[in-house]
């Protein structure tokens, strides 16, 4: 009888620590495994991508709708090329769409805030560009600018 | 002269002592890993050391848990606070426990509770020729003794680790939402954007499956190794305490440095 007692612990005990590793996946995480639904890309040329990184999410009216999946050079026109992963649901952004970096907060992480446009007949489909779009804010070049205008009044 | 002699002998015995230890580890580890199971002995086996390595640890990991995480929530938000951004707070308690203070913390208790045990059990089994007696009656002690506390000690580290961080988070989530008022809500979602399942829960995996592992080997090494007089299995259990404890300390070091130093 002991020895029934014995494996009902060893159970209990495999069992939670199963449950801690899923509360760990799912709660702290944020691991869905829903979120397999696909995704298509779409591309942005900017001309200071500055702080925007790989991972970093991809918004639209505040809500997240993607995320950056890589940056390179665009080497023909000398600018950044910002490869974006849009899930699959939002299927409804026009290609006179305006994308822009943006900074949440103060000193927070930079992210991609996408507005859509008005020409609802042609919609953006994987492989097609941003061609509107607005650079990250320098701070360095805004101090620069206002110096420069400072110096010439 | 006939002095520097006679340290020079000693100093070399001692090295070559060392270094014939490390052989000994190492045979004893090759036969508790190949020592090929016999499933109808050595499950029952496994079995029973898994309920005195693990279920027997789990309360102080418990307890701890709770309290490290606890404490976390409340240093965390008494500077974080400072700055307008104590919704923060889920976010460190969540990261420093996942990645570091689970997987050292569990191991260090784990080697004080379950490793000094399983030291002070096999040393006074060879003390009182117990282990003789079974390689007289043709019982292989390796594999009897040795490889299903070793196996124990590797399977319930992780296990153990998982149940740290799960019970401190949520010490933390007691701490910063019940009691001090953070914004539930941001706790989470911060905790959810900055946590991610392989890179952090995932490596804190892997650091607990090598302290498992170094864990064990020395606790059960020191046992089988030990001088079997009553003196000799009280400096082994003190060794394995010792030496697992720094042996996790460096290694985690080094893991830490391999999985996040190019962050």
């Amino acid at each position: 009888m002991r020895n029934r007692g014995v494996e009902l612990g060893v159970g209990i005990f495999m069992l939670v620590g199963a449950l801690a590793l899923a509360m760990l996946a799912i709660n702290v995480s944020g691991l869905s495994l829903s979120n397999q639904q696909g995704t298509y890309k779409i591309y942005a040329r900017f001309e200071n991508v500055g702080g925007l990184t790989a991972r970093s999410k991809v918004t639209m009216s505040g809500v997240t709708i993607g995320n950056v999946s890589s940056i390179t050079i665009d080497r023909k026109k000398l600018m950044a090329l910002v490869e974006m992963e849009i899930n699959a649901d939002v299927n409804y952004l026009t290609s006179d769409s305006s994308a822009s970096i943006l900074t949440a907060g103060l000193l927070g992480e930079k992210y991609i805030g996408v507005t859509s446009g008005a020409a609802d007949d042609e919609i953006l489909k994987e492989g097609d560009f941003i061609e509107d779009t607005q650079s990250s804010l320098v701070l360095e070049e805004l101090i620069g600018k206002f110096l420069f205008n400072q110096a010439s009044e | 002269m006939q002095a520097v002699a006679d340290n020079l002998i000693l100093l070399g015995r001692f090295v070559l002592e060392r270094i014939a230890a490390i052989g000994r580890s190492g045979m004893i580890l090759m036969h508790a890993v190949i020592a090929r199971p016999d499933p109808a002995t050595s499950f029952p086996l496994l079995v029973r050391q898994l309920y005195s390595v693990g279920v027997l640890s789990m309360i102080i990991i418990v307890v701890s848990g709770l309290f490290i995480g606890m404490v976390l929530a409340l240093q965390g938000y008494t500077i974080l606070v400072d700055y307008g951004t104590e919704q923060a707070v889920g976010q460190m308690v969540a990261l420093s426990l996942v990645r570091e203070l689970a997987p050292v913390v569990t191991a260090l208790l784990f080697a004080g509770r379950a490793g000094s045990a399983l030291t002070a059990e096999i040393g006074l089994m060879k003390t009182t020729e117990q282990l003789s007696s079974m390689e007289m009656i043709g019982v292989d002690p390796l594999r009897r003794i040795i490889a299903p506390r070793f196996w124990a000690g590797l399977i319930s580290l992780p296990i153990l680790t998982m149940i740290f961080s799960a019970v401190g988070i949520w010490g933390g989530l007691l701490v910063g939402v019940e009691w001090l008022g953070i914004y539930e809500g941001s706790f989470w979602s911060n905790m959810q954007n900055s946590v991610d399942f392989f890179d952090d829960i995932g490596n804190g995996l892997i650091k607990s499956l090598v302290f498992g592992l170094v864990v064990t080997w020395v606790a059960v090494f020191q046992g089988y190794d030990s001088v079997p007089t009553s003196e000799g299995i009280s400096q082994a259990t003190t060794k394995t305490v010792v030496y697992s404890s720094l042996a996790i300390l460096g290694l985690d070091f080094i893991l830490t440095a391999l999985m996040f130093g190019d962050l």
